[in-house]
């Protein structure tokens, strides 16, 4: 890196205040004398032409933005029915709007918006959303498709003004927005009740105003870099709010950060004191607002959502003790465990539920052909057990019996209630991991064989200790074999109805996933307790729902023989994605990125590392670069550089993650954003004549291809594209798109 | 020119005595009764039954590694004349007498005994003193973990060897490079850098670590040779293309090479074949070739056929029909066209021979002379038992309800009629008019009326199917996916018009004669792809463990245990060493950034020249450490305490270097120095104690009392093992 000369902030820090921040970087100009020198020498223009250079660059900004909002909102009502995810996120604001409970494996914020938008619609949330193709009626749906595609339409100006910020080069930015405003993919995805607008949104106004903080740079602590380093914290929470892909741009933004300080540090000019000035500002605007914004929308979402619903079972007993209508809320139940109590017995890891068994069998092949045990996320009554001593079948409900309770060490039979057999296992092998045993139903009335006698134990507590419902951490070990009874956490084949395993493993390891707690306890003979001491602080379930949606992510695995998009397929526009019908006499949608656009963004990507590397070698080698090239290449490596770490942040991991659907749009997208900026700038070193019509060509052959593409977003009836009479016949260019 | 007549020849050897003696001590401690215990320990059992394919010229696929590693330990078996016979089916079963203990475990020892002379070399070659290497090397001698996993017929070993060579290498190259670029020697150190690094990848693909940093290093090295304006343009060129040559050429051609010879070595058919495509099947002697053998290449109107899906996930299986019927109404209440049922089914019958028919005409028998199918011709397939033709049609798959199902028509009469043409799709033709050839065409059959695609939904129908697999016609033909795709594995031409005739004619094997050989190329491809994404689902074991406990050894793996005694095989560090390391790596990063944020501020502490030096040591160490070790945190995969070796050694060889610096440059006066030095001598003996105190569990040549092993538990997480009577 050339050696910091330090003068040049010094100086610029007595010019004259301007109302906006300086176009010119003060890092370039710090890092380059000639650079600073060349940029100031020129004549100033005239107040008059810079006052209508100004009203010209807002008119520009204004009509792209039109643009923007116009394409974006053209249609919008059309199809009246739910498209692909819709049926999820239009469902979760619906959640929102009842105030039930569920779960999602994103974080809440894009669904909060989402509700929130259709609350101020005036959507009451009675519509089910319950699969694709179902019509909307007299619901109203347009406030929460609206509130996506105005976020959607905001896009195009941020691209914009990042563009120009980064390049200094009006074409670029322009040729930016008309690729992206043009671009199908996008469209589409800002049509409809999705996150990925909304968190595209947040993602790109991260980048824009991290952009302008560092345009700012030379004017340190001034209400204008405030400005833009606080707003920048802001779309980092609302990034990670919506979806943890988020992580990406503020990994970006970080390292970012991180060279800033670095350079502030080498700069020998600024105290200390004022570099420690620098980095408070940045934790505080950067890690600690987006964590206090992030923290508050969890907040508002336990908030809100009050009632017991749908996602109760995938947490912790404590957990739903909150939530009204709950069977835990503001519940009173027995305090210790004693035989004859009807029980649930609830794993400690999370996501993987209740203890269950039901009257199917293992089917033949799959170890003995017993009764299924597996472990259930929902509230059944086939989750309840009645726990029994092992030697006795008298009824311990008898009021002539006293009460006894069962005790840490003590040898027990668990029954299942509904169907009275005995928790089970023996040498079997499990039906997916092998090296555990099966755990089965066994017996008639509760008559079974010495298979199943469990020891119940207490994790870290003395022999002979009462055990405490909920709060007892329990283990079952087995008497025959010394196993341990858990859950294997995967999911069982159809014939277990996509349940989860239930092993015994000969493998002693302190796991959750074999630790389980007693959850419901019916007991007639014993006094009630209330339970309000349960009560979780906000800490704790902030914790535990991070804990249950990473694990839901981790599960999220596609299945074989299932169609899967690949990473390698997003940038080449490989396949795309039916939102809407399937025949011809369907209404048609089809989210496939302009192939026009997309494959020049392939293309500038190629041009730009190589036009990139030249420069650098050269550099490197010391030629003399005449003063225009110079600071071409300072733009080319720099803003280009940070573009591109964008787009390698936001694709590279996907290839990683091996994880396929939802997660790819946001991705495939921003990339597409980012290729565009990167494309901008490789266009710019090309002479003037050349420059204006290459530009100009380039604007109008993507305005074509829209048009020539449009009704994939917009939506098609007729004839598929194979069949010639089709308008989209001719169009259909690769085998792997089915429109 | 007769100056050797005036001049007596003189040889003057340079003799490093420390080096020789480390390496003495190195092959003592490795190969010390190398043939004890004479029992499979631990993963031989896993690496035997590959040596013993070998032997026997077998096929295998394991995607452990590539075969590099196998065939290092096969060698072995070679050199020690072992025939393969030796069942590998449990731990510590007793070897027979035929198997050369010695030799197999020949190689894994040496290589482990040429690490301890190798550390010396590098700590050397980065310009550390020479108490620094010997203090290296001497840490190599003693560490426990690492005598025991190059004791046995393990890969580690072998790989660290490498490894280190790969490091070794490269410094001796770059130092080369101040004085005498493009000697000898230079060029002989560079190939060998980009030799070891192929052949670190070779054995494990955790090489590959290794492997991109020493590319990083070299491309950083390389781009302070492209500032350098003192060379030429031309000379800068040189310098690039001749590292481009052996760092990534050279390697890329010997991974090739390993394959090669693999390919060359295993020419039978074995127990793998099935994952196997039917053309790589064919390529290997006996098995599916001696079937295939003598079949009509190009499928014809009137051909008998069994068809293969090419995806073969679940199982590898063939299309298949029989003469039960899909049940009226499924368990759920949906009802089914009652046809006759088509699956897939995973092992060879009759009923997997199907009759490719032309629609327009009648006759299921082969014209002469023979019409070929070509690609997008329609075709009806006529089941060979029944002959009954495939059918699809709107009625929802059994248990795919989005796909429809494909049934063998039967015509009830009630108005459902037979809806039985398909379009072949030659997937990889060459030109549209393609032929469709016998193992090599891969198809897919398009249904004309309802433009679904045959497929194998991958689910097992219910007791009514025989639990078979399921075949569905997919509606959504959402891009290309291997289970819809098919292949033609035995096939002959049909002559007989008569049914009775037809099945015997099915029963009985095909002749005619074509040979068909696969190139190489492409049977590696396939092979390397097969490996890759192999996915074996042991997902639990007794003795995996996190990579966060191996930092603090808080895991140990029983290796063996002596049938009768409690002798036993530990892999277990020394844990002095393993804290040490952990230790130093944490001083290094400290010292590191409180130096690197001095320097920015101008304050230089170090002078220039240590500086790099430090540097550079820490990037090939700490770095070595770091890439060995940070992607298993990534990895989804069971891991095991040996998974960390590799990083160990190189935080081993980081040690000697913390300490020379803070003996050099952090301790002001000679009183200081003094102390220090002696400090550093007890942590070794201490160090050199817990070596000896473990040695049992490391050599597993002494039985100890239980008292005594419970006194070696250390750590309550350690695993050791204790007779109970």
């Amino acid at each position: 890196m050339p050696p910091a000369t330090g003068g040049g902030l010094a100086e610029s820090e007595l010019r004259p205040r301007r109302g906006r921040c300086g176009p010119q970087a003060a890092r370039a100009a710090r890092r380059d004398v000639a650079a600073e020198a060349a940029a100031r020498s020129p004549k100033r223009p005239t107040r008059g032409s810079r006052r209508f250079e100004a009203a010209g660059r807002w008119a520009l900004l204004a009509l792209v933005t039109l643009l923007s909002f116009a394409t974006r909102f053209h249609r919008l009502a059309e199809p009246p029915h739910i498209c692909w995810d819709e049926t999820h996120f239009g469902k979760m604001g619906s959640y929102y709007i009842n105030r039930t409970f569920f779960f999602d494996v994103h974080p809440p914020l894009g669904k909060m918006l989402i509700g929130l938008a259709g609350y101020l619609s005036g959507y009451d949330g009675t519509f089910l959303f319950q699969k694709p193709g179902d019509k909307y009626e007299h619901h109203s749906y347009m406030g929460m498709r609206g509130f996506c595609a105005f976020l959607g339409s905001w896009l195009v100006p941020f691209a914009y003004l990042t563009v120009l910020d980064l390049s200094k080069s009006l074409s670029a930015a322009l040729l930016t927005a008309a690729l992206l405003t043009f671009d199908t993919g996008c469209l589409t995805l800002s049509q409809y009740i999705l996150l990925d607008p909304i968190l595209m949104f947040f993602i790109m106004a991260a980048m824009l105003s991290m952009v302008k903080y560092n345009s700012c740079a030379n004017r340190p602590f001034s209400a204008p870099w405030w400005f833009w380093l606080s707003l920048t914290g802001v779309s980092l929470a609302g990034a990670l709010g919506v979806k943890f892909v988020g992580l990406f741009i503020i990994l970006q933004v970080g390292l970012n950060t991180i060279a800033d300080l670095w350079y502030l540090f080498g700069d020998l000019s600024l105290s200390l004191v004022t570099v420690g000035k620098h980095l408070t500002a940045r934790i505080l605007c950067l890690i600690v607002l987006p964590l206090a914004l992030y923290t508050a929308t969890f907040a508002v979402h336990f908030m809100v959502l009050s009632k017991s619903g749908p996602g109760d079972g995938f947490f912790s007993s404590a957990f739903q003790a909150r939530l009204s209508g709950n069977n835990l809320h503001n519940a009173s139940i027995p305090e210790h465990l004693a035989y004859g109590s009807v029980i649930t017995v609830k794993n400690l890891r999370m996501a993987i539920g209740y203890l269950h068994s039901h009257r199917h069998l293992y089917p033949e092949g799959i170890g003995a052909r017993q009764q299924q045990v597996t472990t259930y996320l929902h509230k059944d009554y086939n989750n309840l057990w009645i726990i029994k001593k092992h030697n006795t079948n008298s009824d311990p409900l008898d009021p002539s019996f006293p009460v006894e309770f069962v005790r840490h060490g003590d040898i027990i039979r668990l029954e299942h209630k509904e169907t009275s057999r005995n928790l089970h296992s023996h040498y079997h092998e499990a039906p997916l991991t092998r090296k555990h045993y099966q755990v089965t139903g066994y017996g008639i009335n509760g008559t079974g064989d010495s298979n199943d006698f469990w020891r119940i134990e207490v994790v870290n507590r003395k022999f002979g200790n009462r055990i405490k419902v909920l709060r007892s951490r329990i283990r079952l070990i087995h008497l025959v074999t010394g196993c341990v009874l858990g859950s294997s956490g995967k999911v069982l084949p159809k014939w277990g109805w996509e349940q989860l395993e239930v092993t015994c493993t000969p493998y002693l390891k302190e796991t959750l996933n074999s630790i389980w707690n007693v959850e419901d306890h019916i007991n007639p003979k014993l006094p009630n307790i209330s339970l309000n001491v349960l009560q979780p602080s906000f800490p704790e379930i902030l914790l535990e729902s991070h804990m249950v949606m990473i694990r839901g992510n981790s599960g999220l695995k596609p299945k074989d023989n299932e169609f899967t998009s690949k990473p390698w397929h997003w940038p080449i526009n490989y396949q795309g994605l039916r939102f809407s019908g399937i025949n011809d006499t369907d209404f048609r949608v089809y989210l496939l990125g302009n192939p026009v656009v997309w494959w020049l963004n392939l293309l500038s990507i190629a041009l730009y590392l190589l036009s990139g590397s030249i420069i650098a070698i050269a550099i490197q080698r010391g030629a003399q670069l005449p003063a225009e090239v110079a600071g071409l290449s300072q733009v080319l490596l720099r803003g280009g550089g940070q573009v591109l770490l964008g787009w390698t942040l936001h694709y590279f991991p996907f290839f990683l993650m091996g994880r396929p659907r939802s997660h790819p749009l946001p991705g495939i997208l921003w990339d597409t954003l980012l290729r565009l900026c990167a494309w901008g700038l490789a266009s710019w070193p090309l002479a003037r004549g050349i420059h204006v019509v290459g530009i100009l060509s380039l604007l109008l052959g993507t305005a074509y291809s829209f048009y020539l593409f449009h009704p994939l977003a917009y939506g098609m009836v007729g004839p598929l594209a194979q069949d010639p009479r089709s308008p989209m016949a001719g169009l259909r260019w690769l085998d792997s798109w089915d429109f | 020119m007769w100056g050797f007549l005036k001049r007596p020849i003189v040889v003057t050897a340079d003799i490093n005595l420390s080096l020789v003696a480390l390496t003495g001590m190195g092959l003592l401690s490795r190969l010390w009764r190398l043939t004890y215990p004479r029992a499979v320990v631990f993963d031989e059992v896993y690496y035997g039954q590959y040596i013993s394919f070998y032997m026997k010229r077998i096929f295998f696929l394991d995607d452990s590694g590539p075969p590099f590693g196998h065939m290092v330990l096969a060698l072995g078996g070679y050199l020690g004349g072992f025939d393969g016979n030796f069942l590998w089916n449990r731990i510590g079963a007793e070897y027979s007498s035929n198997v050369p203990v010695w030799s197999l475990r020949l190689l894994p020892a040496l290589a482990g005994a040429l690490s301890v002379p190798m550390a010396y070399q590098i700590v050397l070659e980065l310009h550390f003193s020479h108490c620094a290497a010997m203090g290296a090397a001497l840490l190599m001698l003693i560490e426990n973990a690492l005598i025991t996993q190059s004791r046995l017929m393990l890969l580690e070993s072998v790989l660290i060897f490498f490894n280190l060579l790969a490091v070794l290498s490269y410094l001796k190259f770059f130092n080369c490079q101040k004085h005498s670029p493009f000697s000898l020697s230079w060029w002989f150190w560079l190939t060998l850098t980009g030799v070891a690094c192929s052949c670190a990848v070779g054995i494990k693909y955790m090489g590959v670590f290794t492997y991109v940093l020493m590319l990083a290093v070299a491309a950083v090295h390389a781009w302070h040779l492209i500032g350098d304006q003192t060379l030429s343009n031309v000379c800068v060129f040189c310098h690039l293309l001749a590292r481009a040559v052996a760092l990534l050429v050279i390697p890329v051609v010997l991974y090739l090479l390993f394959f090669y010879i693999h390919l060359i070595l295993l020419f039978r058919s074995g127990p793998h074949d099935q994952i196997m495509s039917s053309a790589f099947q064919a390529s290997l002697e006996g098995g599916l070739a001696r079937i295939t053998q003598g079949q009509p290449l190009e499928v014809a109107f009137g051909s008998q056929v069994t068809l293969r899906n090419v995806f073969g996930k679940p199982v590898p299986c063939w299309l298949h029909s029989h003469q039960e019927t899909y049940p009226m109404i499924y368990e759920n209440g949906r009802g089914s066209s009652h046809q006759q049922q088509v699956t897939c089914y995973p092992f060879k019958d009759v009923n997997n021979w199907w009759i490719v028919k032309d629609p327009g005409r009648h006759q299921l028998v082969v014209s002469s002379p023979p019409r070929p199918v070509r690609h997008g011709d329609m075709v009806q397939l006529v089941h060979g038992m029944t002959t009954r033709s495939l059918n699809t049609h709107d009625v929802a798959a059994p248990l795919s309800p989005h796909s429809q199902e494909v049934s063998c028509y039967i015509d009830y009469n009630i108005s459902m009629p037979a809806q039985n043409l398909w379009r072949l799709e030659i997937v990889n033709r060459g030109s549209d008019t393609d032929v469709w050839k016998t193992i090599l065409s891969e198809v897919r059959f398009v249904h004309v009326n309802t433009s679904a695609v045959l497929k194998l939904s991958g689910a097992h129908l219910p007791d009514w199917g025989y639990r078979q697999l399921e075949i569905v016609g997919e509606k959504l033909s959402r891009g290309y996916h291997e289970s819809m795709v098919w292949n033609v594995e035995e096939h002959r031409y049909g002559a007989s018009q008569e049914q009775r005739e037809r099945e015997r004619e099915l029963h009985s094997p095909a002749q005619v004669d074509v040979s068909r050989n696969l190139s190489f190329m492409a049977r590696f491809l396939e092979l390397q792809w097969r490996m890759l994404a192999l996915r074996s689902d042991d997902s639990e074991h007794k003795y995996s463990s996190s990579p966060l406990e191996w930092v603090t050894l808080d895991t140990n793996i029983a290796y063996w245990l002596h049938p009768r005694t409690s002798a036993q095989i530990h892999l277990l560090g020394n844990i002095v060493i393993w804290i040490s390391g952990s230790l130093a790596l944490a001083v290094y990063s400290l010292l590191s950034s409180w130096y690197l944020l001095r320097r920015r501020r101008n304050v230089h502490d170090l002078p220039q020249d240590a500086w790099l030096r430090w540097v550079l040591a820490g990037v090939l160490c700490a770095g070595g450490w770091a890439v060995n070790y940070l992607p298993f945190f990534l990895m989804e995969k069971t891991l095991f305490l040996y998974h960390y070796l590799p990083a160990l050694t190189f935080q081993i060889l980081l040690l000697p270097v913390v300490l020379q610096h803070i003996s050099d440059h952090l301790c002001r006066s000679q009183l200081q120095r003094s102390v220090f030095s002696a400090l550093v001598v007890a942590w070794y003996s201490s160090a050199c104690h817990v070596s000896n105190t473990l040695r049992p569990l490391t050599y597993g040549d002494k039985s100890l009392s239980p008292h005594e092993l419970k006194a070696l538990r250390w750590k309550d997480s350690w695993d050791i093992l204790i007779r109970k009577h």
